[in-house]
């Protein structure tokens, strides 16, 4: 009796019935779509934090560049024009420079790894050296009087690219760690002082780079064994090299960087362990700069974070809104529905019915509504975050902002006379690209279809309370 | 069966007091028909449904069968409407969205009679007021003689002693009227129910072996000649 009455029932105020379990649906498909999409830029998040930072990598420590270093400084070809006008170089003069130098960063103390290995609470810990290729290739023009920079600038070629010398000892740590290998090996410990390099994949189809070939880095051929993918919205070097090799033929200025390193890679031993490492270290290094990934992620900006903060509040609080609209709704509209029946239930209770019956019934018919409603917002929800995966708009994340790098060395074959340094013409940028998904889980439609019927549950209780109350004789009274 | 001593009701209308009944003593038998006739609005349903346990009395006490149903907590007293007390009323109330035997079914729900058992006794309750080939129609595509019996059936379907019936045929016309009141004549007699009538036509309560009149809430009991009661 309890199905067929309540089949009968809803089947008689159907439109009723559809209002309520569409505006639960709304509610419910609204929550689905932001949470998913809140998901998604989350993963999108750790996706560009795990590039940006390393899988692995807890903590990272590197040193701000010294006062007066060449990094931050451009060029403006001045010195070399009053080279030329004073003959210290000669027009006709053929360049051909490839020169690899430190970054952005300046140097960690030597000692300063093993240190920082020793402390507690980290398990490892490896160094790196972050560079960029620069070669400049051109004849040194015939400057006149009035002729300005630009035009002695058009009479070079430069190009850069960013090399990473890895401990070749411990790849899982470190910048070659997110990577894929897609073709070829990695670098291992028997390549510590080989020249072997390992290629990013998207650098290798740029210029035509594959496993087997050659790459000049620095001036020296080093051998491709190698091709790696970095993650989405990784910002890779574009070629990895051992670190000894890299310590041999770098430079800091005009100085050597053998035994240096600019960055440590730190594993800790537990996630609750980071803060306390990260403290040590900072104690132990006071210069340093001690950064994890959640410091890493205070300063994503772009529309990534834009996303995250408009999923996370924005959509959280219009979810819970139409939520509560929806639970509002369904309570006000069942009330309504007992109302109109209280001749039936009067009768109900005069055939000896007792209330509890009678209230079963009405909140069964709230229930049926609600999981109606859970079953078509799953759908929506679904269907909302199929859209977003099918529209994959594309979101930028943005860390710090451009430098320029420093070279040194190359000033020498321009005249050592007042010569500057020659500096990269390229900065390096840390805006990487990703593309946004909305995952739905399984414990998200759980949690869904939970809140869908705790609506019907919510409403069916109104409903009942208002029949339960009802005095047999004053509703067998009523006038319909 | 019945006996109502001093039952008084009151309730407000507006911001007046207006008392329905004032101190109405009656004894009912077992087996005896009773018919309650008066003016419109002078208490006649309000008594009915104190004697049914469907309201409370302000005062007095409503004994059934040794018990005050005017003190009797409200869970219990459902229990005995349930079990022992069937009603018919005026329009029918018929549920509109079952059929005619699952209308009779819903008597039987809180005797928690199992789904067979209802089925086979609601079918036979209509098939005992004529209603045997209507079983699954709904109340909409009945008329009105049909649906009384409908109701009629509800009400008998669980063997109650007692039958209260509000108006059974005032929604009727005239050879309506005299089809349902013999059948519940007929059904009176062959179950031996008490039988509590409200009516406001004479021709229905000339039937009952007593007549009520009920005015300005207070009772006054006679004798129908010839239709001895069941003490006598």
């Amino acid at each position: 009796m309890f199905f067929t009455y309540l089949r009968r029932e809803l089947r008689r105020r159907v439109r009723q019935a559809v209002f309520i379990a569409l505006g639960l649906a709304l509610g419910i498909g609204l929550v689905i779509t932001v949470v998913a999409a809140s998901s998604g830029v989350q993963n999108s998040q750790s996706a560009v934090l795990h590039a940006l930072y390393g899988v692995g990598t807890d903590v990272t420590v590197t040193e701000p560049p010294a006062q007066g270093s060449n990094v931050g400084t451009t060029f403006d070809f001045t010195q070399e024009i009053k080279n030329i006008k004073t003959g210290a170089i000669a027009a006709g003069t053929k360049i051909d420079i490839n020169n690899l130098a430190t970054e952005q960063y300046g140097l960690l103390s030597s000692g300063a790894l093993a240190k920082v290995a020793r402390q507690p609470g980290v398990t490892s810990a490896v160094g790196g050296l972050a560079l960029t290729d620069l070669t400049v290739n051109g004849t040194v023009p015939q400057i006149s009087l009035g002729q300005g920079a630009g035009s002695f600038r058009s009479s070079f070629t430069t190009t850069t690219f960013n090399v990473d010398g890895v401990d070749a000892s411990s790849t899982a740590l470190g910048p070659l760690s997110s990577g894929k290998i897609t073709s070829g090996s990695t670098l291992t410990s028997a390549d510590a002082d080989a020249d072997d390099a390992v290629v990013d994949s998207g650098y290798a189809a740029q210029n035509k780079l594959s496993t087997g070939g050659t790459i000049d880095v620095g001036g020296s051929n080093f051998k491709i064994i190698g091709i790696v993918a970095a993650p989405q919205g990784g910002s890779p070097p574009d070629v990895y090299i051992p670190l000894a090799r890299a310590q041999s033929i770098g430079k800091n200025g005009s100085a050597s960087l053998a035994g240096e390193i600019d960055t440590i890679y730190v594993t800790a031993g537990s996630a609750a362990n980071i803060p306390s490492v990260q403290k040590e270290i900072a104690a132990l290094l006071p210069s340093a700069t001690v950064t994890d990934s959640s410091d890493l992620a205070s300063e994503v900006t772009g529309s990534l974070s834009s996303a995250s903060s408009l999923a996370n509040n924005l959509g959280r609080w219009l979810s819970v809104a139409v939520l509560v609209a929806a639970f509002l709704l369904a309570s006000l509209l069942t009330m309504a529905a007992v109302a109109r029946r209280v001749r039936e239930f009067g009768t109900l209770k005069a055939l000896g019915w007792p209330s509890r019956r009678i209230v079963g019934q009405v909140m069964g018919e709230s229930i049926a509504i609600g999981i109606a409603g859970a079953v078509v917002g799953v759908g929506l929800g679904y269907g909302g975050a199929a859209l977003i995966d099918k529209l994959a708009p594309k979101l930028s994340a943005t860390v710090g902002s451009s430098n320029a790098a420093s070279v040194s060395g190359p000033g020498r074959a321009l005249g050592t006379a007042g010569s500057s340094a020659l500096k990269a013409l390229t900065s390096s940028s840390h805006t990487v690209s990703v593309t946004l998904t909305a995952p739905v889980t399984l414990d998200l439609i759980f949690v869904a279809v939970v809140l869908a019927i705790a609506g019907g549950l919510i409403a069916g209780v109104f409903g009942g309370w208002r029949a339960a109350r009802l005095r047999p004789a004053a509703a067998l009274a009523r006038v319909e | 069966m019945y006996k109502l001593s001093g039952v008084v009701k009151k309730y407000r209308k507006g911001g007046a007091v207006v008392t329905a009944l004032q101190g109405v003593d009656l004894v009912i038998e077992d087996g005896e028909w009773l018919a309650i006739q008066g003016p419109t609005g002078h208490g006649k349903s309000t008594l009915l449904q104190i004697i049914g346990g469907l309201d409370r009395p302000t005062s007095g006490m409503v004994e059934f069968d040794g018990t005050d149903l005017a003190r009797m907590p409200e869970r219990q007293v459902t229990k005995v409407r349930a079990r022992s007390i069937g009603f018919i009323f005026q329009t029918f109330n018929l549920i509109p969205t079952l059929s005619a035997a699952e209308n009779v079914e819903v008597a039987l729900v809180p005797l928690k009679v199992g789904a067979a058992d209802r089925k086979a006794r609601a079918e036979q309750a209509l098939t005992d007021v004529g209603l045997g080939d209507r079983l699954r129609h709904l109340p909409s595509e009945l008329s009105g003689g049909q649906q009384q019996r409908v109701a009629t059936a509800r009400a008998l379907v669980k063997e109650p002693t007692v039958l209260l019936a509000d108006e059974p045929t005032g929604n009727l016309d005239e050879g309506t009227r005299d089809e349902i009141i013999g059948l519940l004549e007929k059904l009176w007699q062959s179950r031996g129910l008490t039988m509590v009538v409200v009516t406001h036509d004479s021709i229905v309560a000339s039937r009952a072996q007593r007549q009520g009149l009920l005015r300005d809430g207070r009772l006054a009991v006679t004798q129908a000649p010839g239709r001895p009661s069941p003490s006598q």
